[in-house]
Parts: structure tokens; C-alpha cells; sequence
């Protein structure tokens, strides 16, 4: 099967609410400069109250419809990845199709696998266009993502979503390879009617980020028969500034590969959009001939490695929408701790 | 239960803004009529509303229904889509404050009001200051 496939419009969706490391210690006692310096992490994106993963998604989807041409009803496959689907029963993935009219003939399903949730649908949707099942499919990585009050994770647990539309012509950018590495490795875990995950500290590094990130990168570098030299830009799973920066480091690939996708200094870790998110900046800058590899990593364990090698059409694509960076960097509303309490429903009201 | 047949109903309005523009006269009317005020015909082509347009005038919410409580203050107003259109909408994502009138929004998907702890959650359009 030599049928080309990849990208064909990509979006992504990025809420203006930010707050700071500082406005979250302050209220627990906790050392803004010592977790500041320990992340790498400034800052993280927050959803209004009116803003969930479906609406991020459909945010997000109709900036990659801006990119191609084609009509959302060809579209034969939506797969939303999230770890904060809005209804436990429901699928999100309908109300999604239906905001951006792709249905009623189109195969749904969300998917769930911790911060890799998006990846496999990107993997899924991509697969589905590569067996000739359906012209375009949908991938889409979004999350509201959650962190217990006071938990290290409640400094990173951020907002956003990226959505990939894929078929087999008219590439924005090709896929070339992909590569998937798993095993089961707890190293976080929400349990059923738990408002927030669990994870196992210093346990979520060395046997479960690294060891499936390398796993899979070092796979499908085998695989293509590329070195690190040969890509222009590098995105791994970002929950956190100093992981992507010294699991890159590792492989041997340098830090200006990896800064252009490293958003979560400001962004903080967006779970199922974090890697997605990280490749719809390197796309918005990209040059045809420009190889990206991409890495995700969802706790349990499992990282989804993609190879994508950019095309002539990405630049004429890349300003008919909202670029992520500007989502990131413009017109950001910084709140006060009291205010996220109140948007992320972090307060108890008897009523 | 009602709440959720009659959201339902209004899919097609609520998420994607479709409207029926007379065959005729070229009128659009949002939500759709059966039969156009200004020419009489009854024939119809579905088209889709901007997702631009200005405020044409708005009003403060400050003590808000029981469903918007944790939202007041607020801002509902008119907004005037680049297609011709006006139709009244929140306006979200800002201060009450720093609205005026004639200035730029977009069109965003947002979530408009839930059915309390346990029913749907209610999605539709939402005027959002353009900051571009």
C-alpha cells in the first residue's frame, strides 16, 4: 500500500485565560521560583466557564476546515481524544460532527489513553483515508485538562485543542511513517467519579515518559532509517518544559529543533492536545521539504510516533487561519486564583 | 425532558447558524420561516450566517437567571453579521466593560447553559470581541 496520506488542514484552538505559577503558589504555601525552575513552566491556559473540549474542538476544527476545501459532509470519520470528555455517556464526537455539519454518514468514537488520547485519533483517522474506508477522516486532541488542587499537576493542567483533517491528496503534509510503543505502566490513573488523577510522583519519568518516548522514537527512526540531523523540527509530549527539552536531548537531537512545538512554558500541558498542539505551531511556520518527527506519550503507557515531511501547498494553508502561536502569545486575560476556582468548578456550592 | 427535544430541535440554528434565504426576494430569515414576510413565497435556499459581524447595541446582565448565576455580570446584544443579519446573542469571553457599540466580534461555539448537575448540556453560538 504506497497510497500517500497525510494532512490536508489542521487547526488549533487555544483559550485566552491564563494564570501564573505565582498566582497558584501563593495560595498553597508552595515556592513559585523552585516549581517555576522545576517545570519550566511560567504559566498555563484555562477554559472559561463556557468552554469545554467539545467547544475547543469545534474551535479547533473550523480553523482546519479554513485550510482546505473540501465539504465537512466528505468527512467519513471523527475521532476526538480527551481525558475530560463533557458527558461520562455521550459521545463528544457528535456533537462535533454535527457543529461543523459532517453528519449524518461519518464513524465516530472517542478515544482515551491519558495525554495520548489525540494521537490515536490522528492514528486512526490517518489509517482509515490509508485503507481507502473513507476520504477524510478527523483527529482531533483536546482537553480541560485536570489537576488536583495543590498537586504539582494543578501548575501545568491547562487547555486546548489541535484538529488534523486527513486524506490522500492535496497533502499540506505527508505522513511518511508512524510508529507506536506500548506497555502497561501505571504511572497515572484517574478512577471512575474521581474529579482528578492520581500519579505515582517520580515514577511518571524514567519507566513511563522516557522509556516509551524513546521507545517509540528510537522505533521509528529505525524503521525510516532517518538520524535525528535529518528532521528540521522535533515535538514531544510536553507535560511539563524540562521532559520534551532532555528526552530531546537524549535522542541527540538540539535544542533548536525542539523550541519551535515547545509551547508548554506558557501553555502548560494541555494532556490530549499537548503534542498535537506542539506540531500546529511547527506547521504554521514549516517549509515545503521540512521533516518533522512527533512524538506523544499518554500514561499507562504508550507514546505514537509519527514522520511527516512537509509539502508545496503548507505555506498558502498556513494563514487562512489563526496561527497557534498568536492564540499563545496575544491577547492573553490573566486571572487570580479565586477567579480559576471559580471557572474550573473548584468551589462547593449547596444549592 | 422537553428541554431536550426542543434543543435539539434547534440543532441546525443553534451550532451552525443556518438560515433560509427566500428563493424570490433573496430576504433571510433566521430561524427559518415557512413563508417570507416580504414577497409571500415559500420556497427557500438553506444558507450559513457570517461568523463576523459588529454589536449593534447590548445590555449588562447583573442579576442573572438561576442557570447564569456564576456567570453575572454578562453582556447580551445585537449583533449585526457582515452578511446582514442581526440576531441577538451572549457576548462572552470579555468585561462587560470593554464593549462598545459598532465593535467588531466573531462568531464562537460555546457552551450556552447546562440542565443542572445530571441533564444535557446545552451548546450554541456566542459573540466573542475580535482582538485581531
Amino acid at each position: 500500500m504506497d497510497k500517500k496520506v497525510g494532512i490536508i488542514g489542521y487547526g488549533s484552538y487555544i483559550p485566552r485565560n491564563r494564570i501564573k505559577v505565582e498566582e497558584i503558589a501563593k495560595i498553597w504555601g508552595a515556592d513559585a521560583p523552585s516549581y517555576k525552575r522545576g517545570l519550566m513552566l511560567r504559566e498555563k491556559s484555562v477554559p472559561a466557564p463556557d468552554q469545554d473540549t467539545i467547544t475547543l474542538s469545534v474551535e479547533a476544527t473550523k480553523n482546519a476546515l479554513k485550510r482546505c476545501n473540501i465539504d465537512p459532509k466528505d468527512i467519513g470519520a471523527i475521532y476526538i481524544g480527551s481525558e475530560s470528555h463533557p458527558y461520562a455517556v455521550k459521545p463528544s464526537g457528535t456533537i462535533v460532527a454535527e457543529a461543523i455539519g459532517a453528519v449524518p454518514a461519518i464513524h465516530s468514537a472517542d478515544f482515551e489513553f491519558a495525554c495520548k488520547a489525540g494521537s490515536e485519533g490522528m492514528f486512526v483517522a490517518h489509517g482509515l483515508v490509508k485503507a481507502g474506508l473513507i476520504k477524510y477522516g478527523l483527529g482531533i486532541g483536546a482537553d480541560t485538562s485536570q489537576g488536583a488542587p495543590g498537586d504539582a499537576l494543578e501548575y501545568s493542567a491547562s487547555a486546548g485543542a489541535a484538529s488534523f483533517i486527513f486524506a490522500d491528496h492535496e497533502l499540506l503534509a505527508e505522513i511518511e511513517f508512524t510508529y507506536s510503543y506500548m506497555t502497561d505502566t501505571p504511572d497515572f490513573w484517574r478512577r471512575e467519579h474521581q474529579f482528578y488523577p492520581q500519579h505515582a510522583g517520580r515514577f511518571t519519568g524514567e519507566p513511563a515518559y522516557f522509556k516509551h518516548i524513546l521507545g517509540a522514537a528510537e522505533g521509528i527512526l529505525k524503521q525510516s532509517g532517518t538520524k535525528p540531523e535529518d528532521f528540521k523540527y522535533v515535538v514531544f509530549h510536553q507535560p511539563n518544559g524540562k521532559f520534551p527539552m532532555r528526552v530531546g536531548k537524549m535522542l541527540g537531537f538540539k535544542k533548536e529543533q525542539i523550541e519551535t512545538g515547545w509551547l508548554v512554558p506558557t501553555l502548560g500541558n494541555t494532556y490530549s492536545g499537548s503534542s498535537p498542539l506542539g506540531l500546529t505551531a511547527v506547521l504554521d511556520v514549516a517549509e515545503p521539504g521540512d521533516r518533522i518527527l512527533m512524538v506523544s506519550y499518554g500514561s499507562g503507557a504508550g507514546s505514537d510516533a509519527f514522520i511527516f515531511s512537509c509539502t508545496d501547498l503548507l505555506p498558502a494553508a498556513q494563514n487562512k487561519a489563526k496561527l497557534t502561536r498568536d492564540y499563545l502569545d496575544k491577547h492573553q486575560r490573566y486571572i487570580d486564583y479565586g477567579t480559576y476556582s471559580k471557572f474550573r468548578k473548584k468551589i462547593i456550592k449547596n444549592n | 425532558m422537553g428541554i431536550t427535544a426542543r434543543n435539539w430541535r434547534e440543532y441546525p440554528q443553534r451550532y451552525r447558524m443556518e438560515a433560509a434565504k427566500c428563493n424570490k426576494c433573496g430576504k433571510i430569515f433566521f430561524p427559518p420561516r415557512l413563508v417570507c414576510n416580504e414577497c409571500g413565497n415559500r420556497e427557500f435556499e438553506q444558507v450559513k450566517l457570517a461568523g463576523e459581524g459588529k454589536l449593534k447595541t447590548f445590555t449588562v446582565i447583573r442579576v442573572a437567571p438561576s442557570n447564569f448565576i456564576d456567570e453575572q455580570p454578562y453582556a447580551v446584544g445585537i449583533v449585526e453579521l457582515t452578511d446582514g443579519v442581526s440576531t441577538l446573542m451572549q457576548i462572552t469571553d470579555c468585561d462587560p466593560d470593554e464593549l462598545s457599540i459598532g465593535m467588531r466580534v466573531k462568531i464562537e461555539f460555546r457552551k450556552v447553559q447546562t440542565e443542572g448537575d445530571a441533564g444535557i448540556l446545552m451548546y450554541g453560538y456566542k459573540a466573542v470581541p475580535l482582538r485581531e
